[in-house]
């Protein structure tokens, strides 16, 4: 059945109508619908079509016609009702997509917000290198969250990047805080006088979270990436450009330098880079005797720890050291927990277990232990002897970097996901043999929204286990983050505190407790 | 460093978290280069690398001739004395070269109906005979420094207008608009609309010549740029301009003395057809972009258009070679009484306004016809917004009020499109597959991504080192 009535006067655009019909069309027993003005062409069209002449005498281009085609007359008035509802229907100012407009490329980007400056970039690794040579041509430093670039794009980029006075912050560079501004996976941090360049994204966060606490703050943060002073051919290019930038920032009074240990050639070239700023610098290579470093310039200082990295240069910016208290107790204190833990304790808990989500924790537990207790098996271990043969399987002491590439295949980063950490907990929940955890929690964007609440179920699985077993599960923790980070830091320390852990206040003392805790279980 | 500004590629909330404490950040809507396609890359990073030519510096030559181009309005003459190499039994059509054997519906039919007005042949079949004997040359519009709409059937006999790039001396030509429905350029060719070519030569095409005679050379480029400030793109929406050309002609053609009833009917074809003005935004911007042609080292693309087979391009700096693919569909909204079973392939030379920066690339210009790109005013500010990342700059003389008076995109660089992927914008009518039957809709539609690929080897081929 078809019917079609006339709205005179009701001037509507002919796309706007064609868009309608096409919608009116679409409707349940619409058989066929034109909502068209009533031009000599549509009266034409709409005659052909088989509607009464009558009903469409008069029309003039300025009347709209609603013509519809239905199977009876019930359903010709809904479809007429459905018509004018559409034509009523007000539309919002929001676009369709409802989102702010997003350029597709790189230029573009740079044209929409002049004076970009940083580009930061998480692609997959096969097209990061050339976006980030695309951004050092445009004039932007770069940032290279990406992982899966060559080492012949790395050091091209890096080349390049010199050339242009612009930082390429790494490939699988995680953490930097620029302007005070926390970029990809970093804590928000309090600005002040120290500057600090590390090749390893957690070792930042822990050692800039720790000056925080320790009541100073971070002019820059600038990451290089892990191959940046572990490869000769590299030779620290963004290591000493970061270095050289902050010799000249006059806001940065202490520099601070992490990595692991770098090649000789370069570890000589860094050093040499500090002296020659002629500003107090603190060097942290991870896992290097300080006792074998050899000469250092006079204003440059090793540490011994993430920890003391900090303490250190904090101690410099304020003139005086840190008090026992500002740095969290001393070693009696923590001899103290350790005998009243390990009292509860059966004979057969022998062995320490680090579940890690942060690499360079994980690392600096790792070392640290091995020197102490010896025999610590790792995924990240250099001594092949004590290479985990299946990461998924911890034996004897084992402290196990989660965020290893074996585990985030086909998943995120325990950092984001912690899944893979509570998994390995509760899996392992039913060795007898283990007699402490030590667990790093880390805050700070990127991160997962509580990564402490999302631990503590396993962790106290895991205890429960102990203690139906007639022993007892001591578990050290440290919470790497700072009081401005969006998990809130004091109720991510409560949580783990209810739930019966030990939290210290840096891996660094995390780890030295646990040590005792082995220590005076052994003793007994 | 001053004030950190940060453009992310990749994980949204890096940016969402810098946004968060107060830092400038643009995410980038990124996707791989070439769509991933690693000869394409290749080439573009050859180029990157280094070519024989600076090829931004011939680029910014070729924009900079198209931004000084001064298309105007100079006559009204007749195809065989005024375009070049225009012959007798020449017919030009819309697109890249062509065969007879290979004509699409509306092509084959305006063929068939030019040679009818030509008085070649008396009817269908013997103008099919004829058409297939050999003895029609077929030569683009484009090689002749013409364009035509749909079709774009230009013969011997029609009147056409003759556009002059002031700044650079060439001419462009392009027949007179016949309104909408049966018409030659889409492929009608019956009693009536033969009827119509024959008035417009025998008294539409005279009395505006002698009106425009009297009036003096009309500046295109004003009428365009105050086009763009009235709803118009110029290529699917010439109600504006349409109006301009009528306030513009009206004083002079009461000043001709002839008889009111040929003036009336003058006036009102024009006010009856609001594409009027089509047939003059196109040599406009034909005139404008030749001027381009022929720079060494620029990829900037200096034509587009279809022939409803074939879609094909021609870029600066590789002479005349055409790069083609095949005519795609278009999408779009259809006139009461069709759908798309009823369309023919993307057709015509109009895009050669988009190739000049307006058309589809000014939709932001133009919001009464947004429901084209997705049906509010947002996504026409999106569409125009997205050619400037295709483009080598802005136009300094046409610019768009919703986008704060900024230029638009002109220029299109062959690189930039394979890079990103980002087809350009191309507002166009939809044909009948049918010949002779009209238009039966409107819409966007998508160039095949081969041609630019295809062109972007050859130019890598020609100028990386």
């Amino acid at each position: 059945m078809k019917k079609a009535i006339i709205r005179k006067d009701s001037y509507f655009d002919s796309v706007f109508l064609m868009a309608l019909s096409k919608k009116l069309k679409e409707q349940p027993g619409v058989g066929d619908a034109v909502v068209a003005m009533g031009t000599a062409m549509n009266l034409e069209l709409l005659g052909f079509q088989g509607y009464a002449a009558a009903e469409l005498a008069g029309a003039t281009p300025n009347d709209l016609i609603m013509a519809v085609d239905c199977a009876d007359a019930p359903a010709v008035e809904a479809a007429l009702a459905a018509a004018a509802e559409l034509l009523a229907r007000k539309k919002t100012g929001a676009s369709a997509s409802g989102s702010a407009f997003e350029p597709a490329s790189l230029d573009a980007a740079v044209e929409e917000l002049p004076g970009a400056n940083l580009a930061v970039i998480s692609l997959p690794g096969a097209y990061a290198a050339r976006e980030a040579r695309k951004a050092l041509e445009r004039g932007l430093h770069v940032m290279l969250f990406s992982d899966n670039v060559s080492l012949e794009d790395e050091i091209a980029l890096k080349e390049l990047g010199r050339s242009k006075g612009l930082l390429v912050m790494g490939p699988d560079c995680g953490t930097a805080l620029i302007n005070g501004y926390p970029i990809c996976f970093a804590n928000v941090v309090k600005r002040g006088p120290i500057g600090v360049v590390a090749a390893s994204g957690t070792g930042l966060q822990e050692v800039t979270c720790l000056v925080d606490r320790y009541g100073s703050g971070v002019s820059q943060g600038i990451g290089t990436g892990g191959r940046d002073l572990k490869n000769e051919r590299v030779g620290g290019i963004t290591m000493l450009m970061g270095i050289a930038a902050l010799a000249g920032d006059p806001a940065t009074k202490v520099l601070v330098v992490i990595s692991k240990p770098p090649a000789a050639e370069v570890a000589a070239k860094v050093l040499s880079a500090l002296g020659d700023s002629g500003k107090p610098s603190v060097v942290h290579f991870i896992g290097l005797d300080p006792a074998k470093a050899g000469a250092l310039p006079h204003n440059v200082r090793f540490a011994s720890s993430l920890e003391d990295s900090a303490a250190q240069a904090v101690a410099l910016a304020k003139g005086k050291p840190l008090s026992r208290a500002e740095l969290g107790g001393d070693e009696a204190a923590l001899a103290a927990i350790a005998e009243r833990e390990a009292g509860r304790m059966s004979k057969a808990q022998k062995y320490l277990r680090g579940y890690y989500t942060g690499g360079t924790v994980a690392d600096e537990a790792l070392i640290l232990l091995h020197r102490l207790t010896g025999k610590v098996h790792s995924n990240n271990q250099t001594d092949p002897a004590f290479i985990l043969k299946d990461p998924k399987v911890s034996v004897g002491h084992t402290i196990v970097d989660l965020g290893d590439d074996v585990f985030t295949v086909g998943r995120p980063h325990p950092m984001i996901d912690p899944s893979t950490r509570t998994e390995r907990v509760l899996a392992e929940a039913g060795d007898g043999s283990v007699a402490v955890l030590l667990v790093d929690v880390v805050l700070g964007y990127g991160s997962h929204e509580d990564p402490a609440g999302a631990l503590v179920p396993s962790l106290l699985e895991a205890r429960r286990a102990a203690e139906a077993r007639g022993g007892y599960l001591p578990v050290v923790a440290s919470v790497i983050g700072t009081p401005g980070d969006y998990q809130g830091f004091s109720g991510q320390v409560a949580k783990l505190e209810a739930a019966g852990c030990m939290v210290m206040p840096s891996n660094y003392r995390a780890v030295v407790l646990a040590a005792k805790i082995l220590e005076k279980a052994a003793a007994k | 460093m001053g004030e950190l500004k940060v453009v992310n590629l990749g994980l949204e909330s890096f940016a969402e978290n810098l946004r968060a404490k107060g830092a400038a950040a643009v995410q980038v809507r990124w996707k791989p280069p070439a769509g991933g396609d690693t000869a394409m890359i290749a080439a573009l990073d050859r180029l990157a690398a280094g070519a024989a030519v600076d090829v931004e510096a011939a680029n910014l030559e070729a924009v900079s001739r198209i931004l000084k181009g001064k298309p105007t309005l100079v006559d009204v003459g007749v195809a065989l004395e005024v375009i070049p190499g225009m012959t007798k039994t020449t017919i030009l059509h819309a697109g890249p070269p062509i065969t007879w054997e290979r004509m699409c519906g509306p092509v084959r039919g305006a063929v068939i109906g030019g040679l009818i007005y030509e008085g070649l042949a008396r009817n269908r079949e013997e103008a099919e005979a004829l058409a297939a004997s050999g003895r029609i040359r077929f030569d683009p519009c484009h090689h002749h420094g013409a364009v035509g709409p749909m079709a774009g059937v230009v013969t011997a006999s029609m009147p056409v207008w003759v556009l002059e790039n002031a700044a650079f001396g060439n001419r462009a030509y392009a027949t007179f608009n016949e309104g909408l429905g049966k018409v030659l350029r889409y492929g009608a060719f019956s009693e009536e609309v033969l009827a119509r070519l024959k008035w417009i030569e025998t008294d539409l095409a005279p009395i505006m010549k002698r009106a425009l005679a009297l009036h003096g050379p009309l500046d295109m480029k004003n009428i365009i740029a105050q086009i763009l400030q009235m709803g118009d793109e110029g290529h699917n929406r010439n109600r504006a301009g349409t109006s301009l050309i009528i306030r513009e002609f009206a004083p002079f053609l009461v000043r001709l003395g002839e008889d009111p009833e040929k003036i009336v009917k003058v006036l009102n074809f024009m006010n009856g057809n609001d594409h009027f003005f089509l047939n003059l935004s196109m040599p406009a911007c034909k005139c404008t972009v030749d001027a381009a042609r022929g720079i060494e080292g620029s990829s900037v693309i200096i034509a587009m258009a279809r022939n409803g087979t074939d879609f094909g391009i021609q870029v600066s700096g590789l002479g005349d070679r055409w790069f083609t693919g095949p005519a795609s569909m278009v999408e779009g909204l259809y006139l009461p009484g069709y759908g798309p079973k009823d369309a023919a392939p993307d057709l015509g030379d109009s895009v050669i306004t988009e190739t000049a920066g307006i058309g589809g690339f000014a939709m932001a210009a133009a919001p009464a016809i947004v429901q084209f790109v997705g049906g509010t005013p947002e996504d026409a500010l999106a569409v125009t917004r997205r050619m400037y990342e295709i483009t080598v700059t802005e136009n300094d003389v046409y610019r768009i009020p919703a986008l704060d008076f900024r230029g638009t995109p002109t220029g299109i660089d062959l690189r930039k499109v394979v890079e990103t992927g980002i087809l350009p914008a191309i507002n166009t009518g939809i044909a009948h597959k049918d010949a002779g039957v009209g238009q039966v809709g409107a819409g966007l539609v998508k160039p095949p991504e081969n041609c630019f690929k295809d062109a972007l080897a050859a130019f890598a081929e020609a100028y990386a080192r």
